[in-house]
């Protein structure tokens, strides 16, 4: 493993883990505060580029950047108040089977607005091209965006969390719902809140990361196991957590993807050739970057057998 | 009322009746319905009917959200095609009608084997798991195409051996009685489980898990041992389903999609009562095969059924069915049909309005080609023009205004109902 290729492969997955955090960031502080898995929260991001897409041709990229995360933000709260809060008295479970038929929902409107194929949602002019070149390999600029803005919205989420009135009612809320509310404060509306702030974190991931990667039907579903697996792996409802959790996990993707070993190269570096006909033959001859798209889940299970809480959670249930 | 140790316990005459009338409908279904279509929608109602009931087994009655059902369905499938095509190839001694069987064990194995890891957790988390396992199962579909067959799947061929009385299970129609005897075995096997101690308990870690932690019970090995019960049956369904099919493949058998479908029918059927998913399923083949047909956009409408189930009437069709047998049963029923009337009629407006909507927004995305034109129920509509559009949004607006009066009559009129059966109940309590 040459240098460059270690520096340009932990750049990207550096990126990458951060474009999920953002993604995990609102799935996360929706469930610690209303116990609500959002099984949609990957439809929002998908909303927010193709609101971006849509609006980057009359208005640009950079209106739309602040335009589009705000559209979805105030969808995502007119679903919490007509009907994520109708069904909070049945439980968990309808909840989360409410945000699911809404995932289903907004696949079929997408597809029906936009099409089924690709959308050519391009990157602005001042993003494109690279950055900085190491070791002649160029990193481009649109990733970098990526970790600034996410940055920016950690640092932001922090302030506005622990730095101001309304982070505190939210934190405060998030412990003891029934005594912020005997204390006189709205918590329905802090929900409403909460859950529309959340998907619009969602829809700014979807604005930078639909044009860096790429703007289908299937961008929901291709990165929606994955923050699941990000949430349950960093410890249910917590942001640090998930912030590890994101990072390690678009880490772990990335060099997965580049690596070409496999057991069998393994075994024939340590004197024992295998071929065609050795037992076991179809695992050995798996190469890391084929067995890429399964280790996510694979550290899903690990944790859970080694440590179910997750890296940074406090609940056992 | 007094307590006696000694109870008499008559036959369940009610019960036995019920029973009779599946098992008569399983058998006359294909003489009622003789169209090779209709044979194989029965075929697939068979072994969905065994699949959504084993999925309830955790929804319902333990309360647990899978994603990942058709892990074991899928895993299921691929064993039997395995199993059936080395009986062909004469290394197997297994006759065919017990491939179910070897099915049904690998969906046990693979659910011990992940069940452990997934019912470590209950509600929430148990469904992420579920989730991320499931997704890794669809993954290891692709990356082992020695013994998923890649992209072309596993074929067999069912009729091998000899045929016992001339039964070859060449024929759709005996496979079709196959099916249904598994169907009615599995059926009865699921309705005991739901009267066995576990099955008792399994309900109760559903409702407060941790009351059944103070009397002494392990929760988690009460779900595991659900889990696993509940993996057997779906692996019965899943070599059903590739023996009727003959076919199985990895991108279809094990993926989220499917996985997504049980969830979604069984629920829409009714998770909360035994009989809702054997409506879910006959849901489920009634809109995977003709609804489909009928229309581009079915998804769309399923999305929009299902989210309407959850939000007003999260009991399913089974509840709706079962509340109105209640009203029927205090003799409540006749004085709201009219209201009933009234809100098909409506609603019919506003769900004709809408649909002509979503026909056009489908025919523009898709049939553009085809012209501004298109058949809907016998009219003809101008995708393109104005008229259209305006017509249908007007009937749209019309009917939901129109619903929204009749639903606050009815729901008055609803409330009165209830009321003075509850109050009917307590007199004869009270006597």
């Amino acid at each position: 493993m040459n240098p460059e290729f270690f520096v340009i492969s932990l750049l990207n997955g550096v990126s990458y883990g951060l474009l999920l955090f953002m993604l995990s960031s609102g799935l996360t502080l929706i469930f610690s505060m209303m116990g609500v898995l959002n099984f949609a929260h990957t439809s929002f991001y998908m909303l927010g580029a193709y609101f971006a897409y849509a609006l980057s041709g009359t208005i640009g990229f950079w209106p739309a950047l602040i335009v589009a995360p705000l559209a979805v933000g105030l969808l995502g709260a007119a679903f919490e108040r007509y009907c994520l809060r109708r069904v909070h008295k049945f439980g968990h479970v309808p909840e989360l089977l409410v945000t699911f038929g809404l995932s289903y929902l907004v696949l079929e409107l997408v597809q029906l607005v936009w099409g089924r194929s690709t959308v050519p949602y391009g990157l602005p002019p001042l993003l494109q091209g690279p950055l900085f070149t190491l070791y002649g390999t160029q990193f481009p600029r649109s990733r970098s965006f990526i970790m600034l803005v996410a940055l920016l919205m950690l640092l932001a989420v922090w302030l506005l969390l622990t730095r101001t009135r309304i982070g505190l009612v939210i934190q405060a809320a998030l412990k003891h719902p029934q005594m912020v509310e005997a204390l006189g404060h709205n918590v329905p509306r802090v929900f409403m809140l909460v859950f529309g702030g959340g998907c619009a974190l969602a829809g700014l991931a979807g604005v930078i990361g639909g044009n860096t990667y790429i703007t289908e039907p299937a961008m929901a579903a291709s990165v929606g196991s994955i923050i699941f697996v990000v949430v349950v792996v960093g410890g249910m409802g917590s942001l640090a957590g998930a912030f590890l959790a994101s990072l390690l996990i678009g880490i772990l993707q990335t060099f997965a993807v580049a690596l070409d070993y496999s057991l069998a190269g393994l075994l024939a570096h340590f004197g024992m050739p295998v071929g065609e006909g050795s037992p076991g033959w179809p695992v050995l001859k798996l190469t890391v970057s084929q067995v890429a798209p399964i280790l996510p889940y694979l550290l899903l299970v690990l944790i859970l057998i080694l440590r179910p809480k997750g890296l940074l959670g406090t609940r056992e249930d | 009322m007094a307590a006696t140790h000694y109870r008499f316990k008559p036959w369940n005459v009610g019960r036995f009746i019920v029973w009779t009338l599946f098992a008569l409908l399983l058998i006359a279904a294909p003489q009622l319905f003789a169209s090779s279509l209709a044979l194989t929608m029965l075929s697939q109602m068979g072994y969905l009917i065994i699949i959504c009931l084993s999925y309830n087994m955790l929804l319902g009655q333990g309360g647990m959200l899978s994603f990942g059902h058709a892990v074991y369905t899928g895993l299921g499938s691929f064993i039997a095609i395995h199993a059936i095509n080395l009986a062909g190839a004469g290394q197997l001694p297994i006759p065919l009608p017990f491939m179910p069987l070897v099915g049904g064990l690998a969906g046990l194995f693979f659910a011990v084997l992940l069940g452990y890891v997934t019912t470590k957790k209950s509600g929430t988390t148990f469904a992420m798991i579920t989730l991320g396992i499931g997704e890794l199962i669809a993954a290891m579909a692709l990356m082992f195409p020695e013994f998923f067959g890649g992209e072309g799947g596993v074929t067999t061929n069912r009729v091998y051996g000899q045929a016992l009385w001339g039964i070859s299970f060449g024929p759709a129609i005996e496979v079709y009685y196959l099916i249904a005897v598994y169907c009615f075995a599995c059926t009865a096997a699921m309705f005991a489980f739901t009267g066995t101690p576990l099955g008792r308990i399994l309900n109760a870690v559903r409702d407060n898990p941790e009351r059944v932690e103070f009397i002494g019970y392990d929760t988690q090995r009460v779900r595991y041992l659900a889990f696993c019960i509940a993996g057997f049956f779906a692996g019965v369904g899943g070599a059903l389903a590739a023996i009727n099919f003959e076919i199985v493949t990895g991108a279809d058998s094990v993926s989220m999609v499917r996985s997504g479908g049980y969830l979604l029918f069984t629920f829409l059927g009714g998770a909360t009562f035994f009989f809702g998913p054997i409506i879910g399923a006959v849901l489920l083949v009634l809109a995977s095969v003709l609804l489909s047909e009928l229309t581009k956009a079915w998804l769309l409408y399923l999305g929009l059924v299902f989210l309407f189930m959850v939000m007003y009437a999260p009991g399913g069709v089974a509840s709706l069915i079962m509340m109105n047998l209640r009203l029927a049963k205090y003799g409540k029923l006749g004085r709201l049909w009219p209201s009933y009337l009234a809100l098909a009629g409506t609603g019919l407006t506003a769900l004709l309005g809408a649909a002509a909507m979503v026909e056009m927004g489908y025919h523009l995305q898709l049939n553009a080609a085809l012209g501004p034109e298109l058949p809907f129920l016998g009219a003809s509509l101008n995708a393109r023009g104005l008229t259209s559009w305006f017509g249908a949004g007007f009937a749209l607006v019309t009917g939901v205004g129109l619903f929204e009066l009749c639903r606050r009559q009815f729901l008055q009129q609803w409330g009165e109902s209830q009321e003075e059966i509850e109050r009917e109940l307590k007199r004869t309590e009270a006597m």
